[in-house]
């Protein structure tokens, strides 16, 4: 039979303008389904919050007397905390099964129908669920932590387009991580597995539980240029504290764009793999 | 009698049924095994990079602090092996299977538990169970008839009250169903608090959370006693001791509030 891909140029390819469109309107659609979890969301507030402060008195007393752990300062470690807390909900390190649910039930025939690339529509609807988290998710946190520490602002003026940035590439490197990941179902159907391993590493290796920072010198560098791990929190969050120079902090960044190319380049080759060899179950 | 005898033999069939189900897939199992232990691993790990990079947190070292992780590491893990499962209350409301549970003969809160008794988490509990007898052993501890009774009875109590934390939160969604992670902000906060001296906390934070909630009882005060350590936040040496106290006095408050919200319970008719 002929088959039905989602990865045959299309003959409107050269239209960019209507591309534009229409990937805004499917981030559009993605932030108004989040928005309509307004309960689901204040329960989150709530216990990032309560995690901000367990892990911002941890870190408080790491850096003891001294007032210095690992190159951080009090007030950068308490900005690296309640930033991060934002930040989880914004990058969305857990709880996505949506492609892997959608190609057990086999409901992703559906997404294959469309004229837009799966990865293209997801990240489009991706990026609009991370806008609604930087409103409701990422300013709570923000605005609580310095209502009781002292904070770290940021004092050159680059350090904030260099964040935006940063936090974009971000969410775009979780998402393609979380695809991946999702993509698993293709060949497993069930994704527990994959996602229990990636749940277990991103934790630990995107510096939630600690700053990597922490870790021998060795060992951060196999993690910075071995793996995407720190560009999902760590890379945005030491730019934001201002824990290296600009220059460096830009190099950083760069790594992490790296990365990104990288990965969403892996999703769209995993999934026209998986589109040779899907078959629909069901009727 | 006989009665007391047919429930007994329709929870262990239910037990029975779980365990066929979830061994049925091997693989997926044995991941879900390793998987899960894991995370428990990375919480011990997560102490020792931290002591990586200071030599004392709150004033105590490495090997005081790793009798507290490891009190709470088995504590939590076998709460949660044995009860963890109620934070799914919220879908078995939305869902109505709560109702075909409260319709049976038996009781709803053991059927809930008995019905998704997650084994694989087996493997969690006896990583902290090690986790406990090491640290007790490194942690120097001079052996006294008394101490040998709390190294048993305080990681029991230590179970109880996790316990009790994870039925009680579980039970604010009879009110909201919507609560979605709330509840984790207590029982997955309240691990995070007891892996570390009281003393890392400051203010009404830890005062909330140490005495308000009691989990200072859970490993900090039992840890202070074991290792022969007056309490640098002033309570007495007895302290060590409220631990079964303590679980005993959740114990009664989870069960009130299990029993005003099964009383508060409206099907959603689903």
């Amino acid at each position: 039979m002929g088959s039905v891909t989602a990865t045959v140029a299309s003959p409107t390819d050269s239209n960019v303008i209507l591309w534009f469109r229409t990937f805004w309107s499917i981030s559009r659609s993605g932030f108004r389904r989040y928005a309509t979890y307004r309960q689901a969301t204040l329960a989150g507030v709530v216990t990032n919050t309560v995690f901000g402060f367990l892990r911002c008195y941890v870190l408080l007393a790491v850096a003891g007397d001294a007032g210095e752990a690992a190159g951080y300062d009090r007030a950068q470690l308490v900005t690296f905390v309640w930033a991060g807390q934002g930040l989880l909900a914004v990058v969305l390190l857990w709880g996505w099964t949506d492609l892997a649910d959608r190609i057990r039930t086999g409901d992703i025939a559906g997404d294959l129908l469309r004229p837009v690339h799966p990865v293209t529509s997801y990240l489009a609807t991706d990026l609009g669920r991370a806008g609604y988290a930087v409103l409701a998710r990422m300013l709570p946190p923000l605005l609580v932590g310095p209502l009781f520490f002292d904070v770290h602002l940021p004092a050159r003026w680059p350090t904030v387009p260099l964040f935006v940035a940063s936090v974009v590439l971000a969410v775009v490197l979780c998402f393609a991580c979380r695809f991946l990941v999702n993509a698993t179902a293709y060949w497993l159907q069930d994704v527990r597995g994959p996602m229990i391993l990636w749940m277990l590493g991103s934790g630990v290796l995107a510096g939630l539980y600690f700053p990597l920072r922490f870790l021998p010198e060795g060992l951060q560098q196999v993690l910075w240029i071995g793996t995407p791990f720190p560009g999902l929190m760590q890379t945005p969050l030491d730019v934001l504290v201002e824990r290296e120079s600009t220059a460096v902090a830009l190099e950083l960044v760069t790594l992490q764009a790296g990365w990104v190319v990288l990965l969403l380049a892996a999703c769209r080759l995993v999934q026209r793999r998986a589109e040779r060899r899907l078959v629909v179950q069901g009727g | 009698m006989a009665e007391a005898g047919g429930t007994l033999a329709a929870y262990r069939a239910l037990l029975r049924a779980q365990a066929r189900a979830q061994t049925a897939y091997r693989t997926s199992f044995a991941i879900d095994v390793l998987g899960n232990v894991g995370a428990t691993v990375f919480d011990v790990v997560t102490v020792l990079v931290l002591y990586g990079v200071t030599r004392e947190l709150g004033g105590f070292t490495l090997r005081e602090t790793l009798v507290m992780v490891g009190l709470t590491a088995f504590a939590f893990a076998t709460a949660d092996l044995l009860v963890g499962n109620i934070e799914r209350l919220p879908r078995y409301v939305r869902t109505g299977l709560l109702d075909a549970v409260l319709l049976r003969p038996l009781g709803a809160l053991p059927q809930l538990l008995l019905m998704d008794l997650p084994l694989r988490k087996v493997s969690r509990g006896l990583f902290g169970l090690a986790v406990w007898v090491a640290a007790l052993a490194g942690a120097g501890i001079e052996w006294t008839p008394s101490r040998v009774v709390l190294a048993v009875v305080a990681p029991l109590a230590g179970v109880v009250f996790f316990g009790s934390v994870f039925v009680a939160t579980a039970t604010v969604s009879f009110f909201w169903v919507e609560s979605g992670e709330l509840a984790n902000s207590v029982t997955y906060g309240g691990r995070d608090f007891t892996s570390y001296p009281v003393t890392v906390f400051e203010g009404w934070f830890r005062a909330a959370f140490a005495y308000g909630l009691g989990f200072a009882f859970v490993s900090y005060q039992p840890a202070l006693a074991l290792l022969g350590r007056a309490d640098p936040l002033g309570l007495p040496a007895w302290a060590g001791w409220a631990a079964p106290g303590v679980a005993l006095v959740a114990l009664a408050g989870a069960t009130a509030a299990w029993r005003v919200g099964v009383r508060h319970y409206r099907s959603t008719g689903s």
